[in-house]
């Protein structure tokens, strides 16, 4: 390159966007994006090739920053805003999807379910372990015949004297087998509610779902519910309907919005460093104009995803956000991702298949983020019904 | 136990670094970072309050910017800060900072002070020694392991030859090694707290020092031209030709000069 060729700029940085962040929220991504470096990326290949993730004393170090359940208040959590959460998902994510997911499930889906619909007793005995990473949980509402339309989940919780005694199947159940504490979500006679399930209660097992290729460094399992009793008190009490799980559910895929886009950074990166070191027909993968196309369309891409992130980031702050809101950006963030990964994949083609770049496997990790948390047409489906006032799920 | 870290804001070594037109190193059109040598300073500092039950105080000399090293370690853990800012400052040597610095830590009467073992900069590695002339303090530079009992502080220094074990009494002029510790990650609850923690900023007036004592013109010494390094070149490889690979490289350190 000529001695004055101006530094490459990074593509978020085209857009700018450290200029809307404040000191706080910069410091934080910062801290995450340092604990990635030094604990996550130089194992994340092993790991998913494995398939096997040291999750627990992975857990306890997240928890060390202050990663877990990072944005509620008290309990011994953080209580940082929304949007700096959605940085820090976004950090996880440019590592792995999978670790990502890890922090989601147990910050915005188990401990976000017993801050939001728990009694006291069961925030101060859950959230204080689950925020310092002694005790995972997981968060069981899908079934086989039930991902799309939890409506109608089978599991049912029946009352026996004043305890509840708990019968069904749930599976794609992440952190399932790992986890210390399930928050399981069953029929009863008073319509969906959500009961906080100790593993190691009677009845309760957990088998972890192999031969996956996709998110292969996060534990998915399927969970056995075979007349687990429990006591009254196990029942969020504030948790009534399929409202309460979908409301958490909205907290993750608010994450999301963010994390998708963390993964599709990394591999925009990895794509441009290899495309200016790479040579072929005698010079720069870089400076062949259908590689500038395709490098400037996915910064366009993931620039505009950003930027809605953080206008949802903000809304929520304010309080103001709306679920179909949340959906604008899961839907396309995720999908801007896994178009940028794959994109990727074609500047580095052969090298772009192996485990020695990370574009692959962030292709395939996503191909699980575009169905959880509500599929892409799920999503399609609940901005339609904003716009036309038509529910067309059935 | 009353503990005042000396840190100091400087370019981030992965980034571009500038110079001003006076030949002074441009710490401002530039992104900085608090010296990570300065971070064992502020972890070491962190464990010794926590045993002991003390304060840890953050002093920074530097321009508005600066201001970044304080708030970093007040976002690693430590209680205060103190920012020495004063446009007369620019461009002041080692003699003149440790003037300042002296001044600073002074009105803190600590009974300890810890720099790190250079700045990533400069890489003087003088001033906690003028510090220790200026404060009439005792002085142990080098420090590898630091252990605080009430007032006697254990200090063991690795050299090339030997390792040597100091003792000695507060107050205390100690710089530490990479060695000492792990420096933490600020934490989220650290980060959040940090901006609700004090933050004294004092000119130069309010240090009793005259603008001409400091910066460029009181410099002892004055930096007359600078060089960038030439990039990287490709290298030279050696292919291993039936054995002729060792010939090959010991003709090519002895061209080289190296040898
Ligand atoms: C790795 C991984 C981890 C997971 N972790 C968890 C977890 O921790 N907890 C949990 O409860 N669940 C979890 N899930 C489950 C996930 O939420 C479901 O897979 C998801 O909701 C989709 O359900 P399904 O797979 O049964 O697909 P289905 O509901 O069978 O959908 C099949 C297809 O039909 C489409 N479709 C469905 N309904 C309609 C409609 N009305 N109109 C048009 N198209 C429609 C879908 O979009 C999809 O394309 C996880 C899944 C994966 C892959």
């Amino acid at each position: 390159m000529p001695k004055d060729a101006p530094t490459p700029t990074a593509p978020l940085d085209l857009f700018a966007i450290d200029a809307l962040l404040d000191a706080e929220e910069i410091a934080i991504r910062d801290a995450v994006r340092r604990f990635c470096d030094d604990h996550v990326r130089p194992h994340i290949a092993d790991w998913y090739e494995k398939g096997a993730v040291p999750a627990r004393d992975l857990a306890k170090q997240l928890a060390g920053i202050g990663l877990l359940g990072m944005h509620l208040e008290g309990y011994g959590c953080a209580g940082t805003d929304a949007t700096s959460y959605g940085l820090a998902c976004l950090e996880l994510e440019a590592a792995d999807s999978g670790i990502r997911s890890l922090v989601s499930v147990q910050g915005s889906l188990a401990m976000y379910a017993v801050y939001r619909f728990g009694s006291e007793e069961q925030k101060q005995e859950w959230l204080p372990k689950m925020a310092a990473g002694e005790a995972i949980g997981c968060f069981g509402l899908t079934e086989a015949d039930f991902g799309s339309d939890p409506g109608g989940i089978r599991t049912r919780a029946v009352r026996y004297g004043a305890d509840w005694v708990l019968n069904g199947t749930k599976t794609w159940i992440t952190n399932g087998s790992i986890a210390d504490v399930a928050v399981v979500w069953a029929r009863t006679d008073d319509g969906i509610r959500g009961f906080v399930v100790p593993t190691d209660t009677r009845g309760f097992s957990a088998a972890e779902i192999r031969r996956k290729l996709s998110l292969r460094a996060s534990v998915t399992s399927e969970l056995v519910l075979d007349n687990v009793r429990l006591p009254a008190a196990a029942m969020l009490p504030a948790a009534r309907g399929l409202a309460a799980p979908l409301t958490c559910l909205s907290e993750a895929r608010f994450g999301i919005v963010f994390g998708s886009l963390g993964a599709a950074r990394d591999c925009l990166e990895t794509t441009i460093e290899y495309a200016r070191t790479r040579r072929v027909f005698d010079k720069s993968l870089a400076a062949y104009q259908l590689t500038q196309a395709k490098l400037a369309d996915m910064t366009l891409e993931l620039g505009k995803g950003m930027l809605l992130a953080l206008h949802l980031g903000r809304l929520k702050d304010a309080g103001k956000i709306r679920p179909e809101q949340v959906s604008l950006g899961k839907l396309n963030n995720t999908r801007v991702a896994i178009a940028i990964a794959r994109e990727c994949r074609t500047i580095l083609a052969a090298n772009g298949i192996t485990m020695d770049y990370p574009v692959l496997r962030h292709a395939n990790n996503l191909e699980s983020v575009l169905t959880y948390e509500g599929t892409s047409e799920v999503h399609q489906l609940i901005i339609g019904q904003a716009l036309t006032g038509e529910s067309a799920f059935r | 136990m009353k503990i005042v870290v000396c840190a100091k804001y400087v370019p981030d070594a992965t980034g571009d670094r500038k110079f001003n037109a006076d030949n002074t190193v441009d710490r401002v059109g530039v992104d900085g970072v608090l010296s990570e040598l300065d971070e064992y300073a502020v972890e070491e500092a962190l464990q010794i309050r926590d045993a002991t039950d003390g304060e840890v105080v953050v002093v920074t000399v530097g321009p508005e910017v600066a201001r970044a090293a304080v708030l970093k370690s007040l976002q690693m853990g430590a209680d205060s800060g103190v920012h020495v800012l004063d446009e007369a400052i620019h461009g002041s040597d080692s003699a003149a900072t440790s003037l300042i610095l002296a001044r600073a830590v002074e009105r803190q009467r600590p009974d300890l002070v810890l720099c790190g073992m250079a700045s990533t900069d400069g890489g003087m590695s003088v001033v906690p020694a003028m510090l220790a002339e200026r404060l009439g303090l005792p002085q142990v530079t080098f420090a590898s392991e630091v252990v605080v009992e009430d007032t006697t502080v254990r200090i063991r220094r690795d050299g090339d030859a030997a390792t040597e074990v100091i003792e000695a009494t507060t107050p205390l002029i100690l710089s530490v090694t990479d060695q000492c510790n792990e420096p933490r990650y600020p934490s989220f609850k650290g980060i959040m707290a940090a901006k609700k923690k004090p933050v004294e900023t004092l000119t130069l007036g309010d240090l009793g020092i005259a603008a001409d004592q400091v910066g460029l013109d009181a410099a002892w010494t004055r930096v007359d031209g600078f060089t960038e390094r030439l990039p990287k070149s490709a290298g030279t490889v050696v292919t291993d030709d039936n054995g002729s690979g060792a010939d090959q490289l010991v003709s090519f350190l002895v061209s080289q000069k190296f040898v």
